[in-house]
């Protein structure tokens, strides 16, 4: 029964997978593959079935169909502490009773593994904190417990270790700090993560692959850069990341690229970023890629403009300065601009025209419905 | 670490603010309480535990003394009682625990998404106390007299011999010792392990402990606060009980505890010195008993 301390991670995969509840279906069709050694997020807002994806990998929650294989074992039939997957929890739940030492070993305790003690020191200093291995767990802060945490599922080498928004609790400052120390972590080890999580910005910090989950779905999966430079869908393109998105029916359309026309302006996408080439489509582009400017430039073939329209709302946030710009007949666009000290400043009523490179459009599969989650 | 440094920062208690007058002012009523119905009493009881008997004096006439003597004597004379006393208490309690356990867990766990189902069952503990326990002891007597078809199927089939019957019994007397204070044992079961966090179970599961281990090392040191209040609530009184044993209700001489000699000493043969060592002694043991109890299951911060 004594396994060797040093596993390695594995492979995860979801097959088909639907998970009813009474009343309700938190997972509609789930198809995922984790590949050994990643570091996988699922991004979504609450109630996307994010934590009922991870609850099924641990073993707390049986599909109500659907096969769940790590390592090429099938384990949807396998109870929770039969599975080599070891999850560090939303609520860190630490044993109140235990000290941080006896929590940490708990796991090696029972697969009976020589020497917990020593190897739960170990842990513990990895996360540096081996000088409070005496103390009880409500004598710590979140910061110190989420690391016990962390400790208590690394120790055991599980090929599978599943985080449920464990940093959801930490303080800003904190939780970049521990965004860091988790990645390099997971490098040092080398186990298979899978992260839950509904804050973009770690996701994308930190996720060799994301997957972007809402309504009991994947929408999107990939790379956090390409997940970002080309979002397929309305949802993605405002959950990860801020959007302006355009509608209108696809009027030209060149060899390389079609165009929409919104509101007397010409709006092109080139056609590989595009999803859809015709009928009526979604238009979009990121606040950070759009310039402005107080006339209205020279049109150019390569770039998108819309405007004028007047600036309502100006928001400092350190690095950058978002603007809000109340274009008639199209509505309101977001765009940000660096905070270079030199810029030209933009004053509230301003009139102002909006510019984009078309390379930066990206044409997405469905039209906005006006209730997505900002 | 930084922010690791300040986790044994110096506790600051927050001092009293309101003057002393109001405080004592508060506590009064308390104290006096206290005084005439616990101190005096007690001090009362521990003299006449010492009491000789008058040289001058008839029949149960006594005058003060310092005869610890008395106290030799109730522990030779009623030495079965008190053995008794403390050997049906801890077989009544832990029969109590085992059937309590299950229950509360069903009710404080397993009905939380029911909550009528919970308010129904929790009724059904309470219940019983709406019927007088003298009733519901004597009713337990009728069911099992002599006569009854229970004791006469468990004769014919051998079980009890021709003359063996319950009532009277050791059996007897912790059963209905048993039936009659496992509200006192549910009641703080059910209180703890209602407010048990089922995260905790979710995290042993997934650190490979088995259910079964899980039980072991997580629900039931969870659920002590309400083991020790509850085993302490049923202890205690049954060590002191006289109905149960009484020849009257389900016992007979043999089933005699240290409540039932009390009782004897002082209403039958007027031996109040008597009495009054045994009560002393009771109150001592269990004293004894519970702190050792409490410290040896390290809860001593729970009570």
């Amino acid at each position: 029964m004594a396994k060797e301390f040093v596993a390695r991670g594995q492979d995860l995969e979801l097959r088909n997978i639907r998970k009813e509840f009474p009343g309700f279906v938190a997972i509609e069709k789930l198809d995922l593959k984790v590949p050994a050694g990643e570091f996988f997020a699922l991004l979504g807002p609450s109630g996307c079935g994010k934590t009922t994806t991870l609850r099924l990998v641990a073993g707390l929650e049986s599909p109500t169909i659907g096969q769940i294989f790590i390592g090429n074992t099938d384990v949807t039939e396998t109870k929770p502490h039969e599975r080599p997957v070891n999850t560090v929890f939303q609520s860190y739940a630490l044993f109140p009773h235990m000290t941080i030492l006896e929590n940490v070993a708990f796991g090696l305790r029972q697969r009976k593994v020589d020497d917990p003690l020593t190897k739960a020191k170990e842990a513990l200093n990895m996360v540096q904190l081996a000088h409070l291995a005496e103390r009880k767990p409500q004598q710590l802060s979140g910061g110190q417990q989420q690391r016990v945490a962390l400790a208590r599922a690394l120790v055991n080498r599980p090929s599978l270790l599943l985080l449920d928004e464990p940093l959801g609790a930490l303080d800003l400052k904190l939780r970049r700090e521990m965004q860091t120390e988790l990645k390099a972590i997971q490098m040092e080890v080398g186990l298979t993560f899978l992260h839950v999580t509904h804050d973009q910005e770690e996701a994308m910090d930190m996720a060799d692959t994301v997957a972007v989950m809402n309504l009991g779905r994947i929408e999107q999966m990939g790379a956090p850069e390409e997940l970002y430079d080309r979002p397929k869908t309305v949802f993605v393109s405002k959950f990860l990341g801020q959007s302006n998105l355009l509608v209108g029916e696809v009027g030209s359309s060149s060899a390389n690229s079609i165009s929409i026309d919104v509101a007397g302006n010409k709006i092109s996408v080139p056609k590989h970023r595009a999803e859809k080439h015709d009928g009526k489509i979604t238009i979009g582009f990121r606040p950070e890629k759009a310039t402005f400017h107080t006339k209205k430039p020279s049109t150019n073939s390569n770039e998108n403009l819309i405007g004028p329209g007047e600036i309502i709302d100006i928001r400092f946030t350190g690095v950058s300065n978002q603007y809000l710009i109340d274009v008639p007949s199209i509505g309101e666009i977001t765009v940000f601009a660096q905070n270079m000290g030199q810029s030209p400043i933009f004053e509230l009523g301003q009139q102002v025209w909006i510019s984009w490179s078309v390379e930066h459009s990206f044409g997405l599969a469905d039209l906005p419905t006006g209730d997505e989650t900002e | 670490m930084a922010f690791a440094a300040f986790g044994s920062s110096v506790k600051v208690e927050a001092k009293p603010t309101k003057s002393g007058k109001v405080v004592i002012a508060l506590l009064a009523p308390g104290l006096a309480y206290l005084g005439a119905f616990f101190l005096t009493p007690l001090i009362a009881l521990i003299m006449v535990s010492l009491e000789v008997p008058d040289p001058a004096g008839g029949y149960a006439e006594y005058v003060p003394g310092f005869e610890i003597a008395n106290y030799g004597y109730v522990i030779s004379e009623y030495f079965p009682h008190i053995m008794r006393s403390f050997s049906y208490a801890l077989m009544a309690t832990v029969l109590a625990l085992v059937i309590s356990y299950p229950l509360a867990y069903f009710i404080g766990v397993k009905a939380r998404p029911w909550p009528l189902l919970q308010k129904l069952m929790l009724t059904l503990v309470i219940a019983p106390f709406f019927i007088s326990f003298l009733l519901r002891t004597l009713a337990w007597k009728q069911i099992f007299s002599n006569e009854s078809w229970i004791v006469t199927t468990l004769q014919q089939w051998g079980v009890l011999g021709e003359t063996q019957y319950v009532v009277g019994s050791s059996f007897m007397v912790v059963f209905g010792l048993t039936y009659n204070f496992i509200p006192f044992m549910t009641l703080p079961l059910y209180t703890s392990l209602e407010r048990l966090d089922l995260r905790y179970l979710e995290a042993g599961a997934d650190l490979y402990a088995s259910p079964a281990k899980v039980f072991r090392k997580v629900t039931l040191p969870l659920s002590m606060p309400g083991v020790i209040s509850g085993t302490l609530l049923t202890f205690i009184p049954i060590a002191g009980d006289y109905i149960n044993a009484s020849g009257d209700f389900l016992g007979s001489p043999e089933t005699a505890m240290m409540g039932n000699a009390i009782e004897a000493n002082y209403l039958n043969i007027n031996d109040y010195p008597s009495a009054s060592a045994l009560s002393v002694l009771l109150m001592g043991v269990i004293l004894l008993l519970v702190t050792w109890y409490v410290k040896k299951s390290g809860t001593e911060d729970l009570l």
